[in-house]
């Protein structure tokens, strides 16, 4: 079974200052699979992330995202990809409307379009009545999933999210990963990070790090056979404190 | 392009969303207005005197009534004592002291030069010297008299002298509101772009949102120019509420062109807003902003020429104001409000505002970085 490449790092490196936030990183992602990045607070994920993104230049080290160098060609990735943050980045001040309008035409998606995309996106999230509402008042849950719809609104090669369901209840998170895998099910290549572990027993791939370095990368069912774990929970605990 | 009505359709909406904002952007023109307009003057009026008469003869008398009958004198204090008058300076009760001692009027009947003193408080060195040029106004008139009266009139009148008759061009009446107006309009427009504009990126990169437009194929100068474009429509209507309270509280004149003087308040925000987008680029929360921009507000401000003559500013001050797009803005209004300048009498500061505002928008663009 071959593949395409949509993501391919090669030696990536990124330094602020004397400290070393990705160290020599190589992995590749396929088209269309869901790819996990774990690994605890700090340990350079965010970091990866916004390099692959093109919101970062890489200190050194070759990445290819969509066909395009981000060290070299960022905007030309930024027209490929969507992008959902941490840190909640919708315009709170404007209607559900007003953003996916905004967004909408940033991508170019003509008026129109918009319009019928919105219209779809309203009533498969039940949104319906939402829709002239100010994000503001949106619970978090609600939010997260309209940040994620307007983030592959334009249909993306690639989606980078990072964290998309901290502080989510049990529920929105199960409803958030359907709608991940309703994206990589139209083809969409999925990049996210977590720190949940029973979420990255969703993922096609993941790949652990640690200070900065990749210590493992597997799919989920590899990675519990090779150190002799029940859950990726286990394999992580197993991966950061070896001697325990 | 299209991209770039999108953008400032959502600044539109946001910034009419925001309840504070829209009541500033309308309040504020009409608070300066009503208020600089009138308070900031350099008109000296009653200017309080006290005077030291030793001399209490009629000559002494008659000069204290003609400063009495000034509009600009009022007479406060009346003392012999040189030590009281000090004092009554010193505690600010009077600005001026006048001493006529005795044998004024002996002396100036004889055919003497009468003598006088005359202390002035200078620490407004402006006044001390207005005062003063007032009062020997009045002196020499009172001398010319003293003249009249000794050789007769009609033989005075048949000595060459100098007869002069002025007018005060562009300003009759010397009005200072007539001054004022065009160059508090001119503040109005700096400080309500500056800080707006500067602010409004700020916090888009607080809230964490630029982040989220940095990761879009959006180009630089579409977000620079989509966060220009509301404060400049912004702008250019609190100049025209300023040009109608100025025409209905002040009956201002106008005797030039209205769209040159838009054009002129158009170019100067251009570069003002492209000079705070470039300095909020620095500023990476709003206090930080703020207080950069009040430092660069006063400076652009104090050394405009609104208050103060250029021509009288030290020449590496008046080097300085060639890059102060307020130091342009301030000679186009003034001259196109009350000279009735032409486009060819104002085109080198019309051109230079343009370079002005192309270089400041350009250092916005290029500071505003989308990869870190």
């Amino acid at each position: 079974m071959t593949r395409n490449t949509v993501i391919s790092v090669r030696n990536l490196v990124k330094k602020f200052g004397s400290f070393t936030a990705n160290d020599n990183l190589s992995f590749e992602v396929y088209e269309g699979e869901i790819f996990g990045f774990l690994g605890a607070n700090g340990a350079g994920k965010t970091t990866a992330l916004r390099i692959l993104s093109g919101l970062s230049a890489p200190t050194s080290g070759e990445v290819i995202v969509a066909g395009y160098n981000a060290k070299k060609q960022p905007e030309q990735i930024k027209k490929n990809i969507g992008y959902m943050c941490q840190k909640f980045s919708l315009y709170e001040d404007l209607t559900v409307k007003e953003n996916i309008m905004l967004y909408g035409g940033i991508y170019g998606i003509k008026r129109a379009l918009i319009r019928e995309r919105t219209d779809l996106l309203l009533d498969k999230l039940n949104f319906r009545e939402y829709g002239d509402r100010l994000i503001s008042d949106l619970p978090l849950g609600l939010r997260q999933k309209l940040a994620f719809s307007v983030a592959v609104l334009h249909e993306p090669k690639i989606v980078f999210l990072d964290e998309p369901t901290g502080g989510v209840d049990p529920i929105t998170r199960r409803q958030f990963w359907e709608m991940i895998y309703e994206a990589a099910g139209r083809g969409i290549t999925v990049f996210v990070t977590t720190h949940y572990m029973d979420e990255a027993e969703y993922c096609d791939r993941i790949s652990i790090m640690s200070e900065g370095k990749i210590v493992a990368l597997d799919t989920p069912a590899n990675l519990k056979k090779q150190y002799n774990a029940a859950s990726v929970d286990e394999v992580f605990v197993k991966i950061a404190r070896p001697g325990g | 392009m299209r991209t770039i009505f999108y953008l400032i359709r959502k600044e539109f909406i946001q910034i009419f969303r925001d309840k504070f904002m829209g009541r500033a952007i309308f309040g504020v023109p009409i608070v300066q207005m009503l208020l600089l307009v009138p308070a900031v003057t350099f008109e000296i009026n009653n200017v309080k005197l006290c005077i030291i008469d030793r001399d209490m003869t009629t000559e002494s008398r008659e000069l204290v009534n003609r400063l009495e009958g000034s509009t600009f004198f009022k007479v406060r204090f009346s003392t012999f004592s040189e030590q009281e008058a000090n004092n009554l300076l010193h505690r600010g009760k009077c600005d001026l002291v006048l001493q006529i001692p005795s044998g004024f009027g002996k002396e100036t009947g004889k055919g003497n030069p009468g003598r006088i003193l005359v202390s002035v408080n200078a620490i407004n060195a402006v006044n001390a010297q207005l005062s003063w040029a007032y009062l020997s106004g009045v002196i020499r008139d009172y001398n010319m008299n003293i003249v009249a009266e000794n050789i007769g009139s009609a033989t005075l009148a048949s000595f060459p002298q100098i007869q002069v008759d002025n007018r005060y061009w562009y300003n009759e009446l010397l009005n200072y509101k007539y001054y004022m107006l065009p160059g508090v309009l001119g503040i109005l427009v700096l400080a309500i772009g500056f800080i707006f504009a500067g602010l409004n990126l700020v916090k888009e990169k607080e809230s964490g949102t630029i982040e989220q437009i940095n990761v879009t194929p959006v180009k630089k100068y579409h977000f620079i120019i989509a966060k220009m474009v509301p404060f400049l429509v912004i702008g250019l209507i609190d100049v025209a509420i300023g040009l109608i309270i100025g025409k209905l509280t002040f009956n201002i004149p106008f005797e030039g062109s209205i769209a040159l003087l838009f054009l002129g308040s158009a170019l100067f925000l251009v570069a003002v807003l492209g000079f705070a987008l470039f300095l909020s680029t620095f500023s990476s929360t709003q206090q930080q902003f703020m207080f950069t921009a009040f430092f660069f507000i006063i400076i652009f401000v104090l050394m405009s020429g609104v208050f103060t003559p250029l021509d009288s500013m030290p020449i590496w001050a008046q080097k300085f104001d060639l890059i102060n797009p307020a130091a342009y803005v301030m000679r186009i209004n003034r001259m196109v409000m009350l000279k009735g300048s032409t486009f060819h009498d104002i085109s080198r500061e019309i051109y230079s505002l343009i370079v002005i505002a192309i270089v400041f928008t350009a250092l916005a663009v290029n500071r505003y970085r989308k990869t870190a």
